[in-house]
C-alpha cells in the first residue's frame, strides 16, 4: 500500500491500470484501441497506460489522488489481445465509468477518451477502433434529428434508395448557375441535390444568393413532378452565430434539409441538430476532413467511432462510403459502418471490424450516403452492398451524361428503380444485374446512353484498411 | 409533365402481373397490404382515400388484385396506389409504396 | 392458419401469433408437351410428392378406408388432369369444391388439410394454406356488416383452401331478414370466379347438410365431390386410442386394454359421442387418475409405472358407474 503511493515514478500496469479480472458493468463504456507499443514496452503496459492517460493517470505518483475514490474513477484496460498476422500490434480493451462523462456531450466523450492519449511517447501507432456505448449513456443523447422512418415519412418515398448528386463542377458556379444544375437535376428524377462540402459562401457566389436559387429550382422542380425535392443547403461557417442565420433563413424559405460539414466541430453539430429537431428539419452531415484520421489502420480513430458520436449526436445523414466507387471502402468494413448507423442493435462481428455488441435503445437510424465516382452502370452492385435504406449520390454521373443533367438524372432513376423491381421480383441480382439494366435500357434512351458512356469505369486499389480477420472458403 | 410519386414511377407503368410479384413480396416480407387513391396529386398530400381497410393476413395477392380491380372500375380518373406497411419493431412504417393506376 | 381471430388481428407481443411464411417458388409452371410425346406417369407423381400426403394421411388417420380411396382417386384425377393440359387437351380448370359430411371427431378437418397441401403440390393451389371459419366469421350482426366479414375471409383464403364447419348454419329459412343469406351470395360468387385460388370445403352433418343443399341448389351444384366420413367402427376406435396413447408415450397393460374396449363399446351408444375426440377425452381423463394413482401409492415407482394404465384408471368412469 506504501509503495503505490510513495512519490515517484510506477509503472502503469501496477498503478491499477492493468486488471484483467475486471469483469466490465453493464453501465461501462468499453474502448477497444490498437495499439502499437514502442519496442521494449510490454503490451499490458502499454494497455494499461493508454487506460490511464485517458483517465486519472499523469506520469508521477500524486498525493491528491487519495483525496479522491481513486479506483472508481481510472479506466481500466481489462484485455490485450494479440492481432493475428502482425506482431507488433495489440488490441486493448479498456472500461471506464459511466461517471467519467458528462451527459448528453460529445465533445467530452472525445476529449476524454481522444484527448490526450494519442501522442504518448510509448506508443509509436495509437488507433481509437470502436467503443461500447451503454444504454445509460445513450439515452442522454438526442439522437438523430428525424432518423430514416421519419425521413421517409416526410418524402414520402419507400421501398427504395434515395437518389441525390453534388452539384458540379466544385467551386466557380454562380448562383443562377448553379439553380439550373439543382432544378435540371430534380425534375430529372433526382430527390436531392447537393452543395459541396467546400461551397460556404465564398466570393463567386455569397449564401443567400445560392440558397434563393437553389430553393427556386427545388420549388419549381417539385411542383413539376409532385415529388418532395430537396437541396442540402450548406449551412457550415465561421461561428455558430452565422450558421444559425443561415440556418433560420434556409427553413424561411422553405428548404427541407440543411447541411453541415464534419469541420464545424462537435459541439456545433450538436447544436445544429438540436435545431434541426426543432425546426423540423433534415440534418445532413459531410464527414469532410474524417480521412486525415479515420483512412490509415495503425493510427487514428476509426470510422466507426465517428458514425456512432454522429449517430448520438443526431444528424440524420452521413456519408459512409460506396464500396465500390472512387473512395476508400473494404466491403465488409463499409458494412460494418452501415451496420453501426441503420440497426437498432449490433452484434460483435470481428469480420466487419465490429469489436462490440451495441444497444442502439431506439435511437433512430442514420441514413447513410454514398457518393463518390459511381454511376448507374454499378446500380446492382450498389443495391446489393449498401441495400435499401441509403442515399445514392452521382454527381459526375449525373451532370456528366451527354444528353443532359436532367437526362442523367432520369438514367440513374430509371436503373435503380428497374434493379429494386427486378429484387422484390426475387431475381438475384448480383449475377443478373447487367442484364436487368440492359432491359431498363431499351425501354430509356438516358439510360441506354448512360450505360454506354461509363459502363466499364470502376475504381479498383487496395484498400488501405481492412479487417484483421479474413473469412477463408470452408 | 407526369406525377412521379411511388416506387415504380420512372417505368413503364406496372402490368397486373408484375404488381401481383410486388405484393407477392410484401406479404413474404409480412407486410399488410392497403389501397388508396387520390385526385390530388400534389407532393404534401400524404393521406389519400383508402378503399377499405389495410389487408392484413392475406396470403396470396389475388385478394389484393381484387380490391385493385374493384378500386380502379369505382375511381377510374383517380391516381390509386398500393401501400405496403412493416409493423416490425424498428421500422413501422411504410415499407413499400407504388402507383398501379393513373387517371383515365 | 385458422380464421377464428376477429377485425384486425393485430398479433400482440409473445402472442405466437404466426408470421405469413414465404409461400415458396410457385408450382413450375409445367412446359407444354408436344403431341407425341411420352409421359410417364409413375415419374409424374413422384414429381410432385403426392404419396408423401397419401402416406402421412394414412399414418395419421386408422380407418376411413373409402374416405382414402376417393382421395386416391382426386389425387390421380387430377394429376391427369395436369397432364392432359400439357397436351393442350384440358379446356377449364377442374372444379375442386368439396362437401365432407359426417358425425363429429370423424377425421374431417384432418383431411381438409391433408387435401388443401395435395393440391398444392399438383398444383392447383398457390399456397395450400387453410382458413377455418364458421357462421360467425362470415356473417355480421347489422346491415352492411357481413360483406365486408365475408369478403375479409375470403381474401386471406385466397391461394388456399376454405373450410367451413357447420356451413348450413349460413343459412336460417326461417328468419328471412338473417344476413347469412348475403354471405351465401358472396361465397358462391367467389366459388365461381376464383376456381384458379381457392377451393371451398363444407363440413357438417349429412342430414343438415342435404336440406342446406336443397335449399340453395347454386351451392349444391359447385360442389364437384361429396366426401361422408362414416362413424368409426369398435376396433378402429380402440386402435386410435392405442396411437394417441403410443404418441404420447403411455401404453395400456393387457387388463386395461380389455377394460378400455368395453368402455369403447358402452361410450359408443350414449349420447353427443363424438367419435375420436371423445376418445382423446376418455384417454385425457384416464391420464388424471393415473397420475392421482400414482401420488397416492406408498411404494417407489419405476419407469413403466408411469407409462402404464391399469383398469383402475378407466373403471372410475360414470360409463361403468351410471
Amino acid at each position: 500500500m506504501v509503495q503505490r503511493w510513495s512519490a515517484g515514478v510506477l509503472q502503469y500496469a501496477e498503478m491499477g491500470y492493468w486488471q484483467p479480472d475486471y469483469e466490465p458493468k453493464p453501465t461501462d463504456v468499453l474502448a477497444a484501441f490498437r495499439v502499437t507499443p514502442q519496442p521494449g514496452v510490454p503490451p499490458e503496459e502499454a494497455g494499461a497506460a493508454v487506460a490511464g492517460e485517458s483517465s486519472t493517470a499523469t506520469w508521477t505518483v500524486v498525493w491528491t489522488d487519495r483525496l479522491t475514490a481513486y479506483d472508481h474513477y481510472q479506466g481500466k484496460c481489462y484485455r490485450i489481445e494479440p492481432v493475428p498476422g502482425n506482431p507488433d500490434q495489440y488490441i486493448a480493451y479498456i472500461a471506464y465509468d459511466l461517471d467519467l462523462f458528462e451527459e448528453g456531450s460529445i465533445a467530452n466523450m472525445s476529449s476524454s477518451i481522444i484527448g490526450n492519449v494519442f501522442g504518448f511517447k510509448a506508443l509509436k501507432a495509437l488507433r481509437l477502433e470502436d467503443l461500447r456505448i451503454p444504454p445509460h449513456y445513450a439515452k442522454t443523447f438526442q439522437g438523430p434529428a428525424h432518423g430514416i422512418v421519419m425521413e421517409r415519412e416526410y418524402l414520402n418515398k419507400f421501398g427504395r434508395p434515395l437518389l441525390g448528386a453534388t452539384v458540379k463542377p466544385k467551386l466557380g458556379l454562380s448562383a443562377r448557375n448553379y439553380g439550373r444544375v439543382v432544378y435540371e437535376a430534380l425534375r430529372g428524377g433526382l430527390d436531392f441535390t447537393k452543395d459541396d462540402e467546400n461551397i460556404n459562401s465564398q466570393p463567386f457566389m455569397r449564401w443567400r444568393d445560392r440558397f434563393l436559387h437553389c430553393m427556386e429550382a427545388v420549388n419549381k422542380a417539385q411542383d413539376e413532378t409532385h415529388e418532395v425535392k430537396g437541396h442540402y443547403l450548406n449551412v457550415t461557417a465561421a461561428t455558430m452565430e452565422d450558421m444559425y442565420e443561415r440556418a433560420d433563413f434556409a427553413r424561411e424559405i422553405g428548404s427541407i434539409i440543411v447541411m453541415i460539414d464534419l469541420t464545424v466541430g462537435y459541439t456545433a453539430i450538436q447544436s445544429m441538430a438540436k435545431w434541426a429537431r426543432r425546426n423540423g428539419v433534415l440534418l445532413h452531415l459531410h464527414r469532410a476532413g474524417h480521412s486525415t484520421y479515420t483512412r490509415q489502420k495503425s493510427h487514428g480513430v476509426s470510422f466507426r467511432v465517428i458514425a456512432k458520436w454522429m449517430r448520438l449526436a443526431g444528424v440524420d445523414h452521413i456519408h459512409a462510403g460506396t464500396v465500390v466507387g472512387k473512395l476508400e471502402g473494404d466491403p465488409l468494413t463499409v458494412s460494418g459502418y452501415y451496420e453501426t448507423l441503420r440497426c437498432a442493435t449490433a452484434d460483435p462481428d470481428p469480420r466487419r471490424g465490429l469489436y462490440f455488441e451495441q444497444d442502439w435503445v431506439s435511437t433512430p437510424g442514420v441514413m447513410p450516403v454514398a457518393s463518390g465516382g459511381i454511376h448507374a452502370g454499378q446500380m446492382h452492385q450498389l443495391l446489393d452492398h449498401l441495400g435499401e435504406d441509403v442515399i445514392l449520390q452521382f454527381g459526375g454521373g449525373t451532370i456528366g451524361h451527354p444528353l443532359g443533367i436532367a437526362a442523367g438524372a432520369t438514367a440513374n432513376r430509371v436503373a435503380l428503380e428497374a434493379m429494386v423491381k427486378a429484387r422484390n421480383e426475387g431475381r438475384d441480382i448480383a449475377t443478373e444485374g447487367p442484364d436487368i439494366l440492359r432491359a431498363a435500357a431499351k425501354r430509356s434512351r438516358e439510360l441506354d446512353m448512360a450505360l454506354s458512356t461509363w459502363g466499364d469505369v470502376s475504381f479498383t486499389y487496395d484498400s488501405t484498411d481492412t479487417p484483421d480477420l479474413v473469412v477463408t472458403p470452408s | 409533365m407526369t406525377m412521379t410519386q411511388g416506387t415504380f414511377s420512372y417505368l413503364p407503368d406496372l402490368t397486373d402481373e408484375e404488381i401481383a410479384l410486388q405484393i407477392r413480396y410484401a406479404l413474404g416480407n409480412g407486410w399488410a397490404i392497403s389501397v388508396e387513391s387520390t385526385s390530388d396529386p400534389r407532393p404534401r398530400n400524404n393521406y389519400w382515400d383508402m378503399w377499405g381497410l389495410p389487408m392484413f393476413d392475406m396470403r396470396d395477392p389475388a385478394g389484393a388484385l381484387e380490391e385493385i380491380n374493384a378500386c380502379r372500375a369505382a375511381y377510374p380518373d383517380r391516381y390509386i396506389r398500393v401501400s405496403a406497411y412493416d409493423a416490425r419493431y424498428g421500422r413501422q412504417t411504410t415499407a413499400l409504396s407504388f402507383l398501379v393506376h393513373r387517371p383515365l | 392458419m385458422n380464421g377464428a381471430r376477429q377485425g384486425f388481428a393485430l398479433p400482440r407481443p409473445g402472442s405466437g401469433a404466426p408470421r405469413p411464411e414465404d409461400p415458396g417458388p410457385d408450382p413450375a409452371a409445367p412446359e407444354p408437351l408436344a403431341a407425341d410425346a411420352a409421359v410417364d406417369l409413375c415419374a409424374e407423381r413422384a414429381a410432385a410428392a403426392v404419396d408423401t400426403v397419401l402416406d402421412s394421411l394414412d399414418g395419421e388417420l386408422v380407418g376411413l378406408v373409402p374416405v382414402k380411396t376417393r382421395i386416391r382417386e382426386i389425387a390421380a384425377l387430377l394429376l391427369v388432369d395436369r397432364v392432359r393440359a400439357r397436351f393442350g387437351l384440358a379446356a377449364e380448370p377442374p372444379s375442386l369444391h368439396m362437401c365432407f359430411t359426417g358425425n363429429p371427431g370423424t377425421g374431417k378437418t384432418t383431411v381438409a388439410l391433408r387435401m388443401a397441401e395435395l393440391l398444392h403440390r399438383l398444383g392447383y393451389l398457390r399456397t395450400g394454406h387453410v382458413v377455418s371459419v364458421t357462421r360467425d366469421e362470415l356473417v355480421g350482426q347489422y346491415v352492411g356488416h357481413t360483406a365486408p366479414k365475408t369478403k375479409d375471409v375470403l381474401k386471406r383464403a385466397l391461394g388456399g383452401v376454405l373450410f367451413i364447419d357447420e356451413a348450413y348454419y349460413l343459412y336460417r329459412a326461417e328468419n328471412e331478414r338473417d344476413y347469412g343469406a348475403e354471405s351465401i351470395e358472396i361465397l358462391l360468387q367467389y366459388m365461381e370466379n376464383h376456381r384458379d385460388d381457392l377451393v371451398v370445403i363444407l363440413a357438417g352433418y349429412a342430414d343438415r347438410m342435404e336440406t342446406f343443399f336443397a335449399a340453395n341448389p347454386g351451392m349444391s351444384s359447385r360442389i364437384a365431390h361429396h366426401l361422408d366420413f362414416p362413424d368409426y367402427t369398435l376396433d378402429e376406435l380402440a386402435a386410435i386410442g392405442e396411437l394417441m396413447l403410443a404418441r404420447q408415450r403411455y401404453r395400456l397393460s393387457p387388463d386395461a386394454a380389455a377394460v378400455f374396449r368395453d368402455y369403447l363399446a358402452r361410450r359408443m351408444t350414449q349420447p353427443r359421442f363424438a367419435n375420436a375426440r371423445s376418445v382423446r377425452n376418455a384417454l385425457e381423463r384416464a391420464r388424471l387418475r393415473h397420475a392421482n394413482r400414482l401420488v397416492a401409492a406408498a411404494a417407489p415407482l419405476g419407469k413403466d409405472d408411469f407409462m402404464r394404465l391399469e383398469p383402475a384408471d378407466f373403471l372410475a368412469s360414470r360409463v361403468f358407474t351410471g
